[in-house]
């Protein structure tokens, strides 16, 4: 080939590559564009206030509540319960794995944690169902097991492997210097983990919470499985519960076209989209901190 | 356990899905699967070769970059929506294994994008460097020295996304997954049955929930395998490049 004809291929290719570059962020601004447009649609129905004061999530019938309230709170709740489960049980998993694990140990852990994620919540769903359910009505002698403890539990399980990851990397991001300097003083093992460690990993910890948060907060399946779907304002973890998006799940496939409860349904997306960004960002911040501190 | 057998998954459903085996689910995810690595792979690598051979740190690098990491948090249900406003929608293809596939595209390409960058950050610059001296063009260097060399850690983090793509219920909810389908897909334009979606049917919607638990059961098992299966090859592969490095 001659030159001429390398050059406009190269040439090409470049363009084309920098095109799908552009491609993520008009996929970013369509999702952001249809999200605003329907909830502007729902806007002229509903009344703003009404949307976000009302008790009651009743839709269909002319004269249907539309309140995001008892999801919000729903959503709040059962993510809040799983990061009460997941956070500790992460941190201290990270810190075990970087800090006292024998490499063998490690080896076989990490491909272990990353099969965990790599369940579909589908089927995590279903052990909701057929296992922690029946357990949890046995253990507090309620009929169902199918509520907000069901599904904190559920989702801590799969936040898991990200807190994990995320707190492991930071913790090991930690300069070796650190944890000699307190050994050299005299401090043992646990109070050099606990006095120095993990404070000094403190950003990328928060990161890591968020992170796994944020996918708490977006999990569909599971809690459209395990948490018992009424769209009522909870009053406690052992009650049944109905978040943003199993709402979504189960409304959507039989809402009809361009009706207000169709629009309703992408206006509680749309909150729900606006929670996880700024969690995601808050996350993404504290891991930037984390990379200057150690710079 | 003893629901799975040979019959199970090479049987289409009979009796109102409380008998027979799973193959319709199976095939369909297989297709639906197909579909998202047409769409994702390409666009996500190109993606991937942007970001880290072409493009100098500017304001537009940067967009693009918060951009893929802001699509790597949205809960998959708006992905679902999106598909449901664009594909379904907007482009008219109706609800389909083509849709659904496209949504799910969507929602694993900023996961290629990332994990595709880490494996071309890992090729030496020396080994660019070269191929540009000896008067290849930046294209030719990036497809005959970058790319190959690249390849293990780049499907690595593809078939990882992809058994992802095949685990997620969510997004296919509304965009072409049905419950029950007459015999085997065979068309893009074509609503299809799916493994995770007819393990949610069956463990929360079907009629006689009792009856058809060894059903479910089974339709876990397999999904989980089949996830399984993908992961080991991933890991394998992964594995066997670095105890070549």
């Amino acid at each position: 080939m001659d030159i001429k004809k390398r050059e406009s291929l190269d040439w090409f290719f470049k363009q084309a590559f920098k095109a799908t570059g552009l491609l993520t962020i008009c996929m970013l601004g369509g999702i952001f564009l249809m999200l605003l447009y329907n909830s502007i649609a729902f806007a002229m129905d509903i009344k703003p206030v009404d949307f976000f004061t009302g008790y009651q999530w009743n839709p269909g019938n002319a004269n249907g509540k539309y309140s995001i309230l008892p999801l919000l709170v729903s959503t709040g709740l059962v993510a809040a319960g799983s990061m009460i489960i997941a956070v500790p049980l992460g941190i201290f998993t990270a810190a075990f794995l970087s800090e006292f694990a024998p490499p063998k140990l490690q080896a076989v852990l990490k491909p272990v944690i990353e099969m965990l994620a790599a369940i579909p919540s589908v089927a995590i769903g279903f052990l909701g169902i057929v296992l922690v359910g029946p357990g949890i009505a046995k253990l507090f002698g309620i009929q169902n097991g199918l509520n907000a403890l069901n599904g904190s539990i559920l989702l801590a399980v799969m936040a898991l492997p990200t807190i994990i990851t995320i707190s492991e990397d930071a913790i090991n991001a930690v300069p070796k210097s650190y944890r000699e300097a307190s050994l050299a003083l005299g401090a043992d093992k646990w109070t050099t983990l606990f006095k120095v460690t993990i404070p000094a990993a403190y950003p990328g910890l928060i990161a890591a919470v968020m992170l796994g948060l944020g996918r708490a907060l977006g999990e569909t399946m599971t809690v459209l499985m395990a948490t018992g779907n009424a769209a009522a304002m909870p009053r406690g973890f052992l009650d049944s519960i109905r978040t943003i998006t199993a709402t979504v799940a189960i409304e959507m496939g039989e809402v009809p076209y361009r009706t207000t409860h169709y629009f309703a349904l992408f206006a509680i997306a749309a909150v729900l989209f606006l929670i996880t960004l700024s969690i995601n960002l808050l996350g993404e911040y504290f891991a930037n901190r984390l990379r200057k501190f150690q710079a | 356990m003893p629901s799975v057998s040979w019959n199970f998954i090479s049987k289409l459903p009979t009796e109102g899905m409380t008998k027979g085996g799973i193959l319709p689910a199976i095939t369909g995810t297989v297709l639906l699967t197909f579909i998202t690595t047409i769409f994702a792979v390409p666009f996500g690598i190109a993606c991937a070769i942007y970001l880290n051979e072409y493009a100098r740190p500017s304001v537009l690098t940067n967009i693009i970059r918060a951009s893929i990491r802001n699509l790597s948090g949205i809960p998959s249900i708006i992905y679902g929506l999106f598909g449901l406003a664009l594909f379904v929608q907007a482009l008219r293809l109706g609800t389909s294994v083509l849709s659904a596939g496209l949504t799910l595209g969507l929602l694993s390409l900023p996961y290629i994008i990332t994990t595709t960058e880490e494996a071309l950050k890992r090729i030496p610059t020396v080994m660019r460097e070269a191929t540009l001296a000896l008067g290849a063009t930046q294209f030719e260097t990036i497809r005959d020295v970058v790319l190959p060399k690249a390849l293990p850690g780049i499907l690595t983090g593809v078939i990882l996304t992809l058994s992802r793509a095949a685990g997620e219920t969510a997004p296919i909810l509304f965009t072409g997954v049905a419950f029950y389908i007459n015999g085997l897909a065979t068309s893009f334009n074509q609503e299809f049955m799916a493994l995770p979606y007819h393990l949610y049917m069956l463990s929360t919607q079907h009629q006689s929930i009792g009856q058809v638990r060894p059903l479910a059961y089974g339709t876990a098992v397999v999904l989980i395998i089949l996830v399984f299966i993908m992961n080991c090859i991933a890991f394998y592969i992964r594995f066997k490049q670095r105890t070549q490095d």
